[in-house]
């Protein structure tokens, strides 16, 4: 078994790589992706080794590249777009959310829009204004376009050849400050038998609390649960990897054991997927809660400067809050 | 190239001197037809070419059933309106050389994106007018396959499928399907108020540096809605391509001839490699923008008045007439066709039923999804909660 040590951001190429191979219709097209290899480096080599036909540096317009990659599809093939940067998504909304999203429905099921809409996503970078953000609501909130992301080195690698392989229009989301973490990723398993791409993924059994997160929060989850445990305290961690679809299958069986929920978000919190997830367990689990589920989430404010950031992303001392909350009513 | 007003006569067939300057509704355009129904054999485009059309009587007549046909059933469709039985109808009337003129200069290979008014366009790639009603009845979303048909569905954001119509192009190249006579070619129509649009330019920019085989056809019938030409641009339309990099020409929209002329051209120049131009097709929009609007609120009637006495179909008739091409008989029989078809089309829309509620949660994705999956049985089982009773 061919199992290597690779970055998110590797683990990315690769797949992309891969998809690149197993089709000759996938291409990918964006704004720096060819000789420099994306500002991230994310498709590093690829326009080198499958040509500037395949691997597109496109004109500086973002409603451009996913409204040429539409009429790309209808021909035939099988885009993958880059988006440079959350903040950068907004002049293409109109193309995401009235074209890509609707083309299937709007056929009668008579065309297919297969692409993948990448998007490195999130704060944490110390960056400038707009290249922190967290749009994911927008996307999930949009009915025809599916949502995902992944949060660590294997997940990435097999969701990018999932959603690549998939007829259905998938934002694909990439926890940017997460692209440099490193972890064990099976290169060679089979697509075929691969845990299914909209399907949530219980990463740390427990008893005490169940808490949702999903993309760059995954990680933070995590690390409250380690401190949690030196505390006597068992948090169960559920990745989501697909915001639209949600799979609560998981989350519902949790929390049903565990009776408390927390959900944890960089996004804001009005209106967010915080707020349906606490809708939905509310519904199926009732009877169960000892409490509400709550939210951890960056605030409502424009995403602040980056001194600031720290504050205002959810980090490990306020997941321990809301857990400890949960155990006061 | 003539000049003056479209009325006039050409006064010479060399190629004029460009003028730098001009507003935005220099008449400046190239005319096979005059309103009175005089031909001119050829005329020489701002870039040096030569535009002529060989036509058989055959094609002559043709050209005019083609412009009958689908005005009757446009205005088939308006009434259809009136009466309650569409939600909206977009008129095409007073643009139906450009359409039948463009549509007809199509060859069998090529693609075309339309907005929501190319019903002429439609009816000159061989599809049933049926087709796009579903949408503005109400009882579909309109759509079809496009590659069926080689006509995409309808697009209703203004200038969003000229983006659409770009990226098939680029298509076209990676397949390697230019540089010959039967190589691919791609037209994107869109109106004077998308010009407007970023998308419109992002098509422009992304066309040009690929070199896309593409053709915009701009129908620049004057109005988008309320608003004048002058409100979206101060220089003729067609220059714009120059920025850009490829070349741009205007074209008597009310001439079918011309119409055809020049987007033949455009096309088998694409097909052959040599990349996208703009046409202007100037002509006017007759009727309301859509059913919904009131056109008398913003433009006068001796305007509309003008540019009756340009009617696309009338000079096809006295050309027709003139050179003893056709007669009676054959105006009166194209006449009845276009009743029956429009008769036809008429009881067909009518008969259109409407669709199962359920039928809603279908084909949001190709791989469908729990969550419809869900509210579909939760709406089944709401519904069928009311039957036997009279609700």
């Amino acid at each position: 078994m061919a199992t290597e040590t690779l970055t998110i951001g590797k683990a990315l190429n690769t797949g992309l790589r891969r998809a690149l191979e197993n089709d000759s219709k996938v291409i990918i097209m964006g704004e720096d992706v060819g000789k420099l290899g994306g500002v991230f480096r994310i498709t590093d080599g690829l326009q080198k080794d499958f040509g500037d036909q395949r691997v597109i540096d496109t004109p500086l317009a973002e409603s451009g590249i996913i409204g040429t990659a539409v009429g790309l599809a209808i021909r035939g093939y099988r885009p993958i777009c880059e988006i440079q940067f959350d903040g950068f998504v907004y002049p293409a909304y109109d193309q995401i959310v009235s074209q890509v999203a609707k083309m299937h429905y709007r056929s009668g099921g008579k065309l297919s829009i297969p692409m993948v809409i990448r998007i490195p996503y999130g704060g944490g970078i110390g960056a400038v204004e707009h290249h922190s953000e967290s749009p994911e609501a927008y996307f999930a909130h949009t009915a025809g376009l599916k949502v995902v992301t992944c949060a660590n080195p294997q997940d990435a690698y097999v969701m990018i050849q999932q959603a690549v392989a998939s007829d259905d229009p998938i934002v694909f989301l990439e926890p940017k400050r997460r692209y440099w973490e490193k972890g064990q990723v099976d290169l060679d398993a089979p697509l075929s038998e691969a845990y299914p791409l909209h399907s949530a993924r219980v990463v740390r059994p427990g008893t005490d609390v169940t808490v949702l997160a999903y993309g760059p929060m995954v990680r933070t989850c995590l690390e409250a649960a380690t401190a949690a445990a030196e505390d006597g305290r068992e948090l169960e961690v559920i990745d989501l990897r697909s915001l639209s679809p949600l799979d609560l299958a998981a989350a519902y069986e949790s929390v049903k054991r565990t009776g408390r929920a927390v959900v944890v978000h960089e996004a804001p919190s009005n209106i967010g997927l915080g707020a349906e997830l606490a809708a939905r367990i509310t519904e199926e689990c009732f009877y169960s809660l000892e409490s509400p589920v709550l939210r951890v989430t960056g605030f409502d404010t424009p995403y602040p400067a980056a001194r600031v950031e720290e504050e205002y992303l959810p980090d490990l001392d306020r997941v321990l809050d809301a857990v400890d909350r949960t155990f006061g009513w | 190239m003539a000049k003056g007003d479209p009325g006039g006569t050409t006064r010479s067939r060399r190629a004029a001197p460009r003028s730098k300057k001009g507003t935005a509704g220099d008449p400046e355009l190239v005319q096979l037809l005059t309103p009175d129904g005089e031909r001119i054999d050829s005329v020489t485009g701002p870039d040096g070419t030569e535009y002529r059309v060989d036509f058989t009587d055959e094609e002559y007549r043709g050209l005019y059933r083609d412009l009958v046909l689908v005005r009757k059933l446009d205005a088939e469709a308006t009434a259809l309106q009136r009466q309650g039985e569409l939600g909206l109808w977009a008129s095409l009337l007073g643009q139906e050389a450009a359409q039948v003129g463009s549509g007809r200069a199509l060859r069998t290979q090529d693609m075309a994106f339309p907005t929501y008014r190319e019903h002429g366009v439609l009816y000159c790639r061989g599809i049933d007018p049926i087709m796009p009603l579903g949408l503005f009845r109400g009882v579909d979303q309109g759509g079809w396959d496009p590659n069926e048909f080689k006509f995409n569905m309808y697009t209703i954001v203004i200038g969003a499928q000229t983006l659409h119509a770009t990226g098939y192009a680029m298509g076209i190249t990676m397949d390697g399907k230019t540089g010959t006579d039967d190589g691919e070619a791609v037209i994107a129509y869109f109106g004077d108020g998308a010009t407007s649009q970023g998308d419109v330019n992002e098509a422009f920019v992304w066309a040009s540096v690929f070199n896309a085989p593409l053709v915009f056809f701009c129908q620049n019938n004057q109005y988008a809605i309320s608003e004048p030409l002058e409100r979206q641009t101060r220089v003729p339309l067609y220059q714009r391509a120059a920025g850009f990099g490829f070349p741009g020409v205007r074209v008597d929209g009310n001439d079918v001839l011309a119409s055809y002329a020049v987007t033949r051209t455009a096309l088998d120049n694409a097909r052959h490699g040599q990349g996208p131009s703009l046409i202007e097709a100037y002509t006017y929009r007759m009727g309301a923008h859509t059913t919904s609007d009131d056109p008398t609120r913003y433009r006068i009637a001796s305007e509309v008045e003008a540019w009756q006495a340009k009617d696309p179909i009338a000079r096809v008739k006295a050309f027709l007439e003139k050179q003893q091409i056709a007669d009676a008989a054959f105006f009166a029989e194209v006449d009845e066709q276009a009743r029956r078809e429009s008769v036809h089309l008429r009881e067909r829309v009518l008969d259109m039923p409407n669709p199962e509620p359920v039928t809603m949660f279908d084909h949001v994705y190709p791989n469908g999804s729990p969550l419809l999956d869900k509210q579909r049985a939760q709406f089944s089982r709401y519904m069928e909660s009311f039957e036997g009773s009279a609700h």
